[in-house]
């Protein structure tokens, strides 16, 4: 077939950030899958409810401390999160480096306070139900956390190679900004669940 | 000269055609050998590949229903133990829906929507390499288990507390469960590429109401795998910790419950339908309109009635359940959610005939599956809003005549279309045609064949005749239909066998196509037949919804393009406009070790909890392997 050229699009930008990336659309899609397990996850949690005789099952109610630490660690995250996100849109690669270090720690501190957390259920996962579906939840919020402090740390060393000076790079930075505050937006209302549905 | 150019970048309206070509072929190659193979992110190999393991799937689980037949052509037969035959039922279900029935749709858009919207390749190429091998993992896992007598043997569904720990000895269920998480994942990979490459690689031009529906139809089935899929993920995995560390999910002893892991079940299992479903539906309307030679009657009302069942898909799994005594006024909801469905199904019915009414229609092999698909699925969806009404379905709930409607849907409703689409686009794909008499043969001889084989289903059910029962007694009133079906049946795999008999030859020895053989309207006719690795010289501009029809002898392209390194259009969602110039991944061996470190991970991960523990290890090096920058053109621009 015989082409005609009626475009040209040698000027168009090498990369897009934002919604002009494709990797940003690919965390939103995602983001959509975990959301949908983490909403599953409650809705199992709200089902047994509705089903058990007594909530909590056989066990006292978990203790507050551990969690709302780690509630107010992950918030507190939020602001250094999104500065690393500007200084990145601004390609201040010097500060990046910096802002990626503070999330690294940022995302240790609260898998350390999340160990105590565990025993502060006060209930085994194989005790019953109740304590199978809130070690389930706590679960999935750990390897959410885990698996984004991973990402970070490996965007921290690579900040600090020849590679940290481009764009691309850079819009990972971004992105990587933007999952983890999904990381903290989705433990409220597993936290909710968790500490608070039992003092109603 | 932007961030990251050279003075010596290369584009492509520098160049004559031959020398484009040649310079392109160089980059998009995928280079021969084993290397190559197992390196390449070529989204017509891998969608290639994903197609033919599926139809090997299909074969298997067709031997499986063959001896099925066997065992239950005469009463009290000895051709099959009660043990084999468990676990047979089970392989069946579980191979044609989660090795073969969805992930052949998803392969078939694998292969097509980076064509039909113009583009190089599918957006995350490396993901989808990632998907295939996760997908062979699963399906091996399977097949391998039951090849040494661990298959597992609890119904595709695999009901608690058959498969729980109370009753589910051995690793049999663990090995049903766990090959759900390896076809989950590697269809939830696929569903991300595919909304991804839909929403920003467009075609310049090529806006929301221009695009292909079968387009339409893998945009809406992504969205609703991505919402499905987790709860079937979900009830896998704890499904397994249920077997493996002792928690009581589903254990009513301990406050937990049975009928949950029959919601988290249908909510997927619901929604599959439509995942297998809604993908043959696209296939039907694109057949429809290149063999009626005009447009599809009303492209909005198709559109919409995509999306609406993709919505209503979520509203009805509650009516697998009718027989478990729910509330009356839940059971009522979900009668109604279940006969709404119809709606749209039927305004689609009704366009396509309208298409064909006001066509001048060529019954070439495809558009005679996509009859036999309005006729066998029109018959199918009766049944659905029968068993919808819950006294009807108390009746015949676990009988034959529940096995009749569902493959009377999903063989009708989807392997039809998709027979269809293979004579279809086998000459884009191969370069060769099939053979029209042979296709004719093949066509009457499954469509009669099927019909024989399940109808008498229907009057079995009625008759009383329960599902997955291995054998049944002389005095029983079902031997003459059992028979007659079993003999039927031979007549359908007659006309399978002809079917990869046609493919088989007609990849080497069929007669060449050419570019466009249907005189088709979309994008991927275009191209050359196969098409090159980098899919177009240039990128096409859309400038109306069927652009071969509108332009027969020029297509109208965008120029600029880099061909020094991986470069395709990224466009706005709605409009289509350009809006960036995007480099794409080159081929690379880390998807591959990824997902081998993900395979022993996950299986072993059935044996002991620890295994998540020190399995994730070599995941993250494979992951960290894969996205570390290694310097290349793509990586710096």
């Amino acid at each position: 077939m015989k082409e005609r050229i009626v475009a040209d699009v040698s000027r168009l930008s090498l990369h897009g950030t934002g919604s002009a990336s494709t990797t940003w659309w690919g965390t939103l899609g995602f983001m959509l899958i975990e959301a949908t397990g983490f909403a599953l996850a409650i809705a199992v949690y709200l089902y047994l409810m509705s089903i058990a005789a007594t909530w909590p099952t056989d066990a006292p109610t978990p203790d507050l401390l551990p969690g709302t630490l780690v509630t107010l660690t992950l918030i507190a995250s939020v602001l250094p999160n999104y500065l690393v996100s500007q200084w990145a849109e601004r390609e201040d690669l010097r500060k990046v480096r910096i802002g990626l270090v503070v999330m690294s720690i940022l995302g240790i501190v609260p898998l350390i306070i999340r160990a105590f957390e565990f025993y502060a259920l006060k209930v085994n996962w194989d005790t019953n139900a109740y304590g199978s579906i809130v070690w389930i939840l706590l679960g999935l919020h750990t390897t959410h956390i885990i698996t984004d402090l991973a990402d970070t740390l490996v965007l921290a060393a690579l900040m600090y190679t020849r590679h940290g000076r481009n764009r691309r790079r850079l819009g990972d930075v971004q992105d990587n900004a933007m999952y983890w505050n999904f990381v903290v937006v989705t433990w409220l209302p597993i936290y909710g669940c968790i500490y608070w549905i039992p003092r109603l | 000269m932007r961030d990251g150019e050279t003075k010596r970048d290369i584009r492509d309206t520098d160049l004559d055609r031959p020398a484009l070509e040649a310079a392109l072929a160089r980059i998009w190659n995928t280079p021969e050998g084993l290397w190559g193979a197992l390196a390449t992110v070529d989204h017509k190999i891998i969608g290639r590949r994903y197609v033919i393991t599926a139809f090997v799937f299909l074969a298997l689980g067709g031997v499986l229903a063959m001896l099925m037949r066997l065992q239950l052509a005469q009463p009290e037969a000895r051709v099959l133990g009660p043990d084999r035959y468990n676990q047979i039922f089970t392989m069946h279900g579980s191979n044609m829906m989660f090795l073969f029935a969805v992930p052949v749709m998803e392969a078939v858009g694998v292969y097509l929507v980076p064509l039909m919207v113009g583009t190089r390749n599918i957006a995350f190429p490396r993901l989808n390499a990632f998907s295939y091998w996760i997908f062979l993992a699963g399906g091996a896992l399977l097949w391998i288990s039951f090849v040494l007598d661990m298959g597992p043997d609890v119904g595709w569904f695999a009901y608690v507390p058959l498969s729980g720990p109370q009753y589910g000895f051995g690793k049999r269920a663990d090995i049903w469960a766990q090959m759900i998480t390896f076809t989950e994942l590697s269809a939830l990979a696929v569903s991300v590429e595919i909304v991804v490459t839909i929403l920003k690689q467009r075609a310049p031009g090529m806006s929301l109401d221009k695009i292909p529906l079968f387009v339409w139809s893998m945009l809406v089935t992504s969205f609703v795998v991505i919402m499905a899929m987790p709860a079937i993920m979900i009830a896998s995995s704890t499904l397994i910790l249920d077997r493996l560390v002792g928690t009581h999910l589903f254990n009513p002893a301990e406050s937990g419950d049975v009928l949950l892991w029959q919601h988290l079940f249908w909510f997927f299992g619901h929604p599959e339908v439509y995942i297998i479903f809604l993908p043959a539906v696209g296939m039907v309307s694109t057949m429809t309109a290149t063999f009626a030679r005009r447009p599809v009657f009303g492209y909005l009302a198709m559109v919409m009635a995509l999306i609406a069942t993709g919505i209503l898909a979520f509203g009805l799994w509650v009516h697998h359940m009718f027989v478990t005594g729910l509330p009356r006024l839940g059971e009522s909801f979900f009668t109604a959610s279940s006969m709404a469905i119809a709606i749209p199904a039927g305004v689609q019915i009704f366009c396509w005939l309208a298409t064909l009414w006001d066509g001048k229609p060529i019954f070439k092999t495809p558009l005679l599956f996509v009859i036999g698909f309005i006729v066998t699925f029109v018959i199918g969806g009766l049944t659905g809003v029968m068993v919808a009404s819950v006294p009807f379905d108390t009746q015949v709930h676990d009988t034959y005549f529940v096995v009749a409607h569902f493959h009377y849907v999903l063989i009708g409703g989807a392997v039809f279309p998709l027979l269809g689409a293979i004579y279809y686009w086998f000459p884009k794909i191969t370069g060769r045609m099939m053979s029209e008499s042979l296709g004719r043969w093949a066509f009457w001889l499954i469509f009669i064949g099927f019909n024989m084989t399940f109808f008498p289903m229907h009057l079995l059910g009625l008759q009383g005749m329960p599902r997955r029962i291995y054998t049944y007694q002389p005095d029983m009133p079902w031997h003459d239909l059992n028979l007659f079906v079993s003999v039927s049946s031979l007549i359908l795999v007659a006309g399978f066998l002809l079917f990869f008999f046609d493919a088989i030859r007609s990849a080497r020895r069929g007669l060449p196509a050419g570019d466009d053989p249907w005189d088709a309207p979309t994008l991927e006719w275009a191209t050359s037949s196969p098409p090159p690795s980098f899919n177009f010289s240039y990128i096409p501009v859309v400038k109306a919804a069927n652009p071969l029809w509108e332009q027969p002898d020029v297509l109208a392209v965008a120029g600029g393009l880099r061909i020094n390194s991986r470069e395709l259009i990224i466009s706005t969602v709605a409009s289509a406009e350009p809006e960036a110039r995007e480099a794409s991944p080159r081929n690379s061996i880390w998807p591959f070790v990824a997902a081998l470190a993900t395979t022993v991970m996950l299986i072993s991960s059935i044996f002991t909890p620890w295994a998540v523990v020190w399995g994730s290890i070599p995941i993250v090096v494979a992951l960290i392997g894969w996205f570390w920058p290694k310097g290349t053109p793509e990586d710096e621009s």
